[in-house]
């Protein structure tokens, strides 16, 4: 089988590889690039633990093919942070405790950006709505729903602050 | 969870997937989104030896307005169905239908053309192109046409695309005053997709039910319209009593396979619940 070029930013970075096609996006990012911050959960698109945004929108890295990437700018969890200044919605997490054994947590919290970008204000009900596609099976989901909350208001805070880690 | 092993290939223009299409017959599949597509390639349920991929095919993008109709693109997200302030404005009933599949993620990717040429039989949009009589527009070697959406779904997991076409857009008739909509399923609560999904439109004038259309997803192979139901509203009244008495015909004749998650016994059930809930909705919309 030989391989396809694919390039694409991740995390700012512009990365150029030979991938066999059924290289699933997941699998690029954590074992052609090391960024193991993107978990495999379910490996069914059901558990979004796999989630990273593609041009800005959240989707299930583990139903994306590499090469479907090609162009694509993706941010990762490794991304968020700036300068070692945690992203706002990492600073929830933590201050919020919205996780325990933190499985969920980078797909969760890029969710998350993606909602915040739509929407930099949402309700309980919305917050709620947004995250369907994202399972934790530790917390019980009230101190995500408490972190997505702070960081809006963290991120309303700050005028003119980026939502995106890109 | 990985595919097998197939060759990929990069379309970059109708035209050229349609001449893929032909020059490698039933070892090729198309990819849009993947999101019907993969999953099954990753369960090895589908082994394709080769994916066009028309990703790049900038042409089956975009929604625009065009003579009483909107015409969407297929490679056109759920997301996008969902949000876009022009199917909102003129198809609801298919922007309702649109924000209610998968999760956030899945209509971030997913497509109306690759959900549609896919047909699981419990995919939401079936029922609304049913409802809605849209049209698909099928782009093949002997040039474009097009199927209705009476006549799109043969069967479980197959539809009147030809071997070597590519469906490249809807068209899908602006709703029109008067008219009253809902879409309303029950969602698997881990994949989302429908256990049983109802579209309806409802046109009331003086407070009669000049025309009704109703399909249902998700009972057997594939989606159906409703016509018992359908002729027992059109010339009534539309009260609570009327449509419940309407909604009862909804499985009368419905054909419905058991599964794992359900009996046929209870999707016939459901059938029945879930028609007189989004008609009622839909009656209420009507009244504005």
């Amino acid at each position: 089988m030989t391989g396809v070029r694919v390039s694409m930013t991740v995390n700012g970075v512009e990365y150029t590889r030979d991938v066999e096609p059924r290289t699933l996006l997941v699998y690029f990012l954590r074992e052609h690039l090391g960024l193991t911050g993107t978990h495999v959960g379910c490996d069914t698109s059901t558990c979004g633990a796999c989630t990273v945004l593609m041009d800005g929108k959240a989707v299930k890295s583990c139903t994306v093919l590499a090469v479907q990437a090609e162009g694509a700018r993706i941010t990762t969890v490794e991304g968020l942070a700036r300068d070692g200044e945690l992203h706002p919605i990492q600073q929830a997490f933590w201050d919020e405790h919205g996780l325990q054994c933190g499985f969920c947590t980078p797909g969760m919290m890029l969710a998350a950006v993606d909602l915040l970008q739509r929407n930099p204000n949402p309700t309980e009900d919305e917050i709620r709505h947004a995250l369907e596609g994202n399972l934790c099976r530790c917390t019980g989901y009230q101190h995500i729903v408490n972190a997505v909350k702070a960081a809006a208001r963290a991120m309303g805070a700050a005028v003119g602050a980026p939502a995106g880690g890109e | 969870m990985i595919p097998a092993t197939f060759e990929y290939v990069r379309a970059r223009s109708v035209r050229e997937a349609i001449s893929l299409l032909q020059q490698h017959g039933g070892r090729a599949k198309l990819l849009a989104g993947g999101h019907s597509l993969l999953p099954l390639m990753k369960l090895r349920l589908s082994q394709p030896e080769m994916l066009i991929d028309l990703g790049p095919v900038d042409e089956l993008r975009g929604i625009r307005e065009e003579g009483g109709s909107l015409v969407i693109g297929a490679l056109t997200t759920h997301d996008e169905v969902a949000n876009s302030p022009l199917v909102r404005e003129r198809v609801p009933l298919l922007a309702e239908c649109a924000s209610q599949i998968g999760d956030v993620q899945v209509r971030n990717r997913g497509t109306i053309g690759g959900n549609l040429a896919h047909a699981d039989p419990a995919a939401d949009y079936p029922a609304a192109v049913l409802a809605l009589e849209a049209q698909m527009e099928c782009e093949g070697p002997a040039g474009i046409r097009t199927v209705p959406a009476s006549q799109w779904f043969v069967d479980l997991l197959t539809t009147a695309l030809g071997p070597d076409e590519v469906l490249c857009r809807l068209r899908v008739p602006v709703q029109t005053l008067g008219q009253g909509w809902s879409y309303t399923k029950l969602p698997h609560p881990a994949s989302g997709y429908s256990l049983l999904g109802v579209a309806c439109l409802v046109t009331v004038d003086g407070g009669v039910c000049r025309d009704a259309r109703v399909a249902v997803t998700g009972a057997g192979p594939k989606a159906v319209r409703l016509a018992k139901v359908e002729q027992a509203l059109v010339g009534g009244r539309l009260d609570e009593a009327a449509v419940a008495e309407a909604a009862r015909l909804a499985s009368d004749g419905l054909e419905a396979t058991d599964d794992l998650y359900a009996s046929a016994e209870y999707k016939r059930h459901l059938a029945v619940v879930y028609t007189k809930r989004a008609l009622l909705r839909a009656v209420e919309r009507a009244r504005g």
